[in-house]
């Protein structure tokens, strides 16, 4: 096992599918002579060159259509977006064209293309730069969506993601690209769909994914002193969602909170409320709770950032609440 | 002049005779579809949006008879024409506008969505101006692998406004991709004129803003159609950088089949039919030795290749609800080797 950082471990899944494949490259802004704006990339255009390590004018909606069209002519890019706040202006191309292409063209035209960068919050970034977009990919069938939280699903993950013949959204974080973790030394895939339990637990369970996860470990370790045994399901994938997984943990949990970040409203956590309640109704002891960003477009000042976000304390008291210890 | 806008010498031979009549025929056959699929519109067999492109023919077959057959083609949602002069047979494509199952994409994609795999016809987009990036993406992906390919783009005027397409002609400049811009300016986005829409009427002239190499020329003729695109694709293919071309042309039916097309001055219409480029081939077969009788008989047999489309389209199956969920994922790759140009 060697310990990486996440970012680490994302580029070592890229170097190795680059190594493997030579119709694979890697697109974006600062890509490539800046060594990438979070270094996710740093190295590789020294490896692979400019021809394989692309360096792309401010320009979202064009490139993204470029590499979506490279993907249908048999290459296989990978896009990076500084943050996924900026797909915004390529929405139409991730949407109505990868997303669309192989049922639309009756699977003529399968889009092997993974769209990556950071989602969520990172510290003061204001309103534009702050949001969390699972959500709004997971939506539209056509489209893979990942979002990460440990190296060793960073690299298991973006390895599938890459070898995968439709379009991946593939979700990371700014506050995590630091964090270290244990990597296998020999090369090692994570199918797609599937999700993990972090922590093991029996009283509820606190489904979340990519930087909440770390949150949920955190709460879970102070309620396990308050007498509550909270598991942890990271779902990594979105959709496909791993429901045999989050099913099982429900009924055998009977209190179910999701915490994510971003928007509640229409949100991944209102999904996978709607699809416990419908499937496990009969299991459950409590209504399934939410902890969302509060329903507000992020604010600047750090106090006021604080309280929209997610946090531990929040996850306790919703986790006290199902479990009817509420003070 | 300035040099980027002055077309490359020909490096073509004029049309033969039988290549003039091959184009003859597949513009006519262009038309003769459509005027049927219009019928089986109004009969209600065509249903959603069918958008007819009557009137522009010569620029489909006259920039199809540039290419290659490894050449990507990408269009938008005024497909027909440009599905067929690819050589897709009239009962594959009727049968998509029908909706049947063995139409070129199961009946999935319909009269804005043909695309052919088999021909490199990337397809027909309904978002304007969103496909055009997809073409750049083609051409990037020729040089990528240095295959020599170009990729051909149809769109619109009403497409030239879109920040997409912007986006796409800096970066195909900007990377030198063999790619060819082909606007068809056919006067009106959707019901809005020209003049109305854009206050440069030439959309060639777009290129200027990223130094890319650009001229206007009418879409009447399709000899001349032919002899522009193929210096554009040429200049792409010798790897010398992108083209962006504007052919004039007009559409003699409305936006869609829901468009009666009221918004027209008087007689501008007839105006454009005296330049109707079915009737424009046609003197020039005559001035090449063509007789009457072989014209006659030509017609004769587009007719009925037309109507069979129709006839086989109105018969063929409806789509099978058991294939509903077939094409929303792609199957799990299958363990071919990496590392080669790959089956795309």
């Amino acid at each position: 096992m060697a310990t990486l950082q996440i970012r680490e471990a994302l580029r070592r899944a890229m170097t190795e599918e680059m190594r493997r494949d030579e119709r694979v490259y890697l697109m974006g802004e600062e890509v490539a002579f800046y060594d990438g704006a979070y270094k996710v990339s740093q190295g590789m255009l020294k490896e692979f060159g400019e021809k394989r390590i692309i360096d792309t004018p401010i320009a979202e909606n064009g490139f993204s259509g470029i590499a979506i069209g490279s993907a249908m002519a048999g290459l296989r890019p990978i896009v990076e977006l500084m943050t996924w706040n900026f797909s915004l202006v390529a929405y139409d191309q991730i949407i109505n064209n990868a997303a669309k292409i192989f049922q639309m063209s009756g699977g003529q035209y399968p889009v092997p293309i993974v769209f990556r960068g950071p989602t969520g919050a990172a510290e003061n970034l204001g309103s534009q730069h702050s949001m969390s977009l699972e959500g709004i990919y997971a939506h539209f069938p056509g489209l893979k969506v990942v979002s990460v939280g440990t190296a060793a699903d960073a690299y298991g993950l973006l390895k599938s993601a890459i070898r995968d013949d439709n379009p991946v959204c593939f979700m990371e974080s700014e506050m995590l690209y630091g964090l270290k973790g244990e990597v296998p030394d020999e090369e090692h895939l994570i199918p797609l769909g599937k999700a993990d339990i972090k922590r093991k637990g029996t009283d509820v369970v606190l489904v979340t994914w990519n930087k909440q996860i770390h949150t949920c470990l955190a709460a879970a370790e102070q309620l396990e002193k308050e007498g509550i045994s909270a598991m942890v399901l990271d779902l990594r994938t979105i959709r496909p969602l791993d429901e045999e997984a989050l099913f099982t943990a429900a009924a055998a949990c009977r209190r179910v909170v999701v915490v994510q970040e971003g928007y509640p409203f229409a949100g991944v956590g209102a999904e996978i409320s709607a699809r416990v309640h419908e499937a496990c109704f009969d299991s459950l002891d409590a209504p399934i709770l939410r902890v969302t960003n509060r329903d507000i477009n992020q604010p600047y000042a750090t106090n006021l950032e604080q309280l929209v976000m997610p946090n531990a304390t929040r996850v306790i008291e919703a986790a006290r609440h199902v479990c009817h210890r509420a003070r | 002049m300035a040099d980027g806008q002055t077309p490359p010498a020909p490096n073509s031979e004029a049309p033969t005779r039988p290549q003039l009549t091959e184009w003859y025929r597949m513009m006519l056959l262009i038309r003769r579809v459509e005027e049927l699929a219009a019928k089986a519109y109004t009969q209600k067999k065509i249903l959603g949006f069918c958008h007819l492109y009557i009137g522009q023919e010569a620029v489909a077959v006259g920039s199809a008879a540039a290419l290659t057959p490894d050449d990507y083609v990408v269009t938008a949602y005024r497909d027909h024409g440009q599905i067929m002069s690819r050589g897709v047979s009239p009962r594959a494509m009727m049968a998509e506008l029908f909706g049947r199952s063995p139409g070129v994409s199961h009946g999935i994609g319909g009269s804005m969505h043909l695309s052919s795999r088999e021909h490199n016809f990337f397809g027909g987009y309904g978002i304007v101006g969103g496909h055009i990036p997809l073409a750049a993406g083609a051409a990037f992906a020729a040089k990528y692998r240095g295959d020599g390919r170009v990729a051909l783009c149809y769109f619109g005027d009403g497409a030239a406004q879109q920040g997409a397409f912007f986006e796409a002609m800096a970066m195909a400049q900007l990377w030198k991709l063999p790619v060819v811009f082909l606007c068809e300016n056919n006067y009106y986005a959707m019901g809005t004129s020209l003049e109305r829409q854009s206050y440069l009427i030439d959309m060639s002239q777009r290129g200027d803003g990223v130094g890319m190499k650009r001229w206007q020329f009418p879409g009447f003729d399709v000899v001349e159609v032919y002899e522009n695109v193929r210096r554009a694709v040429d200049h792409a293919r010798s790897g010398a950088g992108p083209v962006i071309l504007e052919a004039v042309t007009y559409r003699y039916r409305g936006h869609s089949m829901s468009d009666p097309a009221k918004y027209r001055k008087d007689g501008e219409l007839d105006s454009f039919r005296a330049k109707d480029c079915i009737k424009n081939a046609e003197a020039r077969l005559l001035a090449l030795g063509a007789n009457a009788e072989e014209l006659t008989r030509l017609q004769g047999e587009v007719d009925a290749e037309a109507q069979d489309a129709y006839d086989f389209a109105d018969k063929a199956p409806i789509p099978d609800p058991a294939t509903l969920y077939d094409y929303v994922y792609a199957p799990e790759a299958p363990a071919a080797a990496p590392g080669t140009e790959g089956g795309r």
